[in-house]
């Protein structure tokens, strides 16, 4: 059966390969630095299961290991990585034409068909996927098909595989490493109190008698935690049960179903402006080679700025009519 | 104190704004809090390396990588930069617009992970969005080039929020649903789904809207001698 985890070992391995790479160039930041997380990546689901039994040592050390990627970050240059020249690729391009587009297809359209059909595929007792996150199994499966496909459309040796694949994880560096921190930071923030003196504060300032004024304190309110935490799924229960539930359900009436759609969107709209956010943010101002940081939120600060004063709109006038 | 593990926030806050690398401004936020909230150094580890390899699923995308940079070094970017100047009629603004209104119908149904910067946008989106808009004239100056680039990650971030919470069976609406049951309040995941068609409607608009207008600008500012550079984009 495949499962998620051997999605994890396979990013390990690659990690570990990519490593090893640097290794051999005397890189050697980098090499420690992917070395540590395929150890993380790979030891991921041992650390958990002892955690649920309480046994807080491999814990302990994957923490270690964090703090020691965070001291490897910034040594990590983002220096752009020899490529081969743009005359043999143009070579390529005219002499491949539209067959290099077939691998690069391959992954959302595995992925698709996994996602959709994926479930099916069972002889007896026998899945082929696990049903639990069957749509990132898929993804994974998809990525090692199209590799399959490029490697043979291209006629490139197997190796190519893991000197291009180090060739765009270097180019990325730390910042493939953020979302995953921030996530972390998540975690550590739910755990030390940090949502309840966000809202108690909030309730502090506001004068709670008036539903426009509870509407907006909720609705930036999520923009605002969104913004910090770069997530609106970490604002969405702290937000709600601080502000949405006892003011604007509890006392002015609101209606929880819109109320929760809305919020979550509105917190969405945050997750535009954040570095914080940066899977969506600044890995891709990484996977593009922008000059500037946050080239991406410039982008789209716009609309998440129109869609805010609509979301607001939509949440007054929706929420204490239905 | 109550108060007292907001330090964690303003390590953040302090952090990103004096543009220190991100990833230590994290997690010393990580351990500020935890030392606010009075927490042990052993506890603290526990709670960051804990709370780290749970999320790993975030890290999946580089498996993207090897297939990619293997098409990559085939010449998979020049390809796809040269088909799309051949499609006359094609312009910029309507391929990122048909790209939206995918993203968005495809997170509708769930599968957000189909497309995303590391699958779609670096390999196909940005070099064909580069092609739509060198089709009429001279090629893109490195700042216009760069701005149709982040234009498009632009696109597909915004197309994957507005759609996702459309679907009922996955991420958000269960999230929303799993809160209020645990406050005693029982929801359909139906309803909570569909209020979120509106502001999916609106922000198809909205950044259609955006992107003819920036399309504009970008043609405008290209009909001018390369002397003059384009504006900053918004």
């Amino acid at each position: 059966m495949l499962k998620i985890e051997h999605a994890y070992w396979l990013i390990a391995l690659f990690l570990a390969g990519a490593a090893w790479l640097n290794l051999r160039d005397r890189r050697w930041s980098h090499a420690a630095f992917w070395l540590v997380l395929a150890v993380l990546i790979g030891g991921g689901k041992y650390v958990l299961a002892a955690s649920a039994v309480h046994h807080e040592l491999p814990a302990q050390l994957a923490g270690i290991g964090v703090i020691a990627l965070a001291a490897l970050s910034p040594r990590m240059r983002r220096g752009h990585l020899v490529e081969r020249d743009e005359a043999a690729r143009m070579a390529d391009a005219q002499r491949l034409g539209h067959r290099l587009f077939g691998p690069a297809v391959l992954i959302p359209l595995v992925t698709l068909l996994v996602a959709l059909f994926g479930g099916w595929v069972a002889f007896g007792d026998w899945r082929l996927f696990d049903p639990t996150r069957m749509t990132l199994t898929g993804l994974a499966l998809a990525c090692v098909i199209a590799l399959i496909a490029a490697l043979w459309v291209t006629r490139a040796r197997p190796a190519a595989g893991l000197a291009e694949g180090r060739r765009l994880l270097d180019t990325l560096g730390w910042a493939a490493l953020l979302p995953l921190t921030l996530a972390a930071l998540g975690g550590v923030f739910a755990a030390t109190g940090v949502g309840s003196a966000v809202s108690d504060l909030v309730r502090m300032l506001i004068p709670v008698n008036s539903a426009l004024a509870c509407v907006i304190a909720y609705g930036l309110g999520m923009v605002l935690f969104t913004v910090i935490m770069g997530n609106a799924f970490a604002a969405f229960p702290v937000l709600t049960a601080g502000v949405g539930l006892p003011l604007l359900i509890q006392m002015h009436g609101a209606n929880p179903a819109i109320l929760g759609s809305l919020g979550m969107l509105t917190g969405y709209c945050g997750t535009l402006f954040t570095p914080m956010a940066a899977n969506f943010n600044i890995v891709p101002v990484a996977l593009l080679e922008l000059p500037g940081q946050n080239d991406v939120i410039r982008a789209q600060w716009k609309t998440g700025a129109a869609l805010l004063v609509v979301n607001l709109a939509l949440m007054y006038f929706l929420v204490f009519r239905f | 104190m109550h108060w007292l593990p907001l330090l964690g926030v303003a390590v953040v806050v302090i952090g990103f704004a004096l543009r220190f690398n991100p990833v230590p401004v994290v997690v010393a936020a990580g351990i500020a809090s935890g030392l606010a909230a009075g927490k042990s150094i052993g506890e603290i580890l526990a709670l960051l390396g804990q709370s780290f390899v749970s999320e790993r699923a975030l890290l999946l995308f580089v498996l993207t990588l090897p297939a990619i940079g293997v098409l990559e070094r085939a010449g998979l970017r020049e390809h796809a930069r040269n088909w799309i100047s051949t499609l006359r009629g094609l312009t910029l603004s309507r391929l990122l617009i048909a790209y939206l209104g995918l993203r968005q119908i495809l997170s509708m149904l769930g599968l957000t992970n189909v497309a995303g910067q590391a699958q779609t946008v670096r390999p196909l989106l940005a070099p064909m969005a580069e092609a739509a808009a060198e089709q009429r004239g001279q090629p893109l100056s490195r700042d216009e080039r760069n701005d149709v680039r982040a234009f498009s990650a632009a696109t597909d971030n915004i197309g994957l929020f507005f759609g996702e919470d459309v679907f009922i069976a996955l991420g958000a609406v269960l999230l929303i649903q799993g809160f209020y049951s645990q406050h005693g309040i029982e929801l359909e995941p139906l309803h909570i789904a569909l209020w979120a068609l509106p502001t999916a409607i609106a922000a198809f608009v909205i950044h259609a809207v955006r992107t003819v207008l920036f399309g504009r600008r970008l043609a405008r500012g290209r009909g001018k001698p390369a002397t003059e550079t384009t504006q900053a984009a918004d």
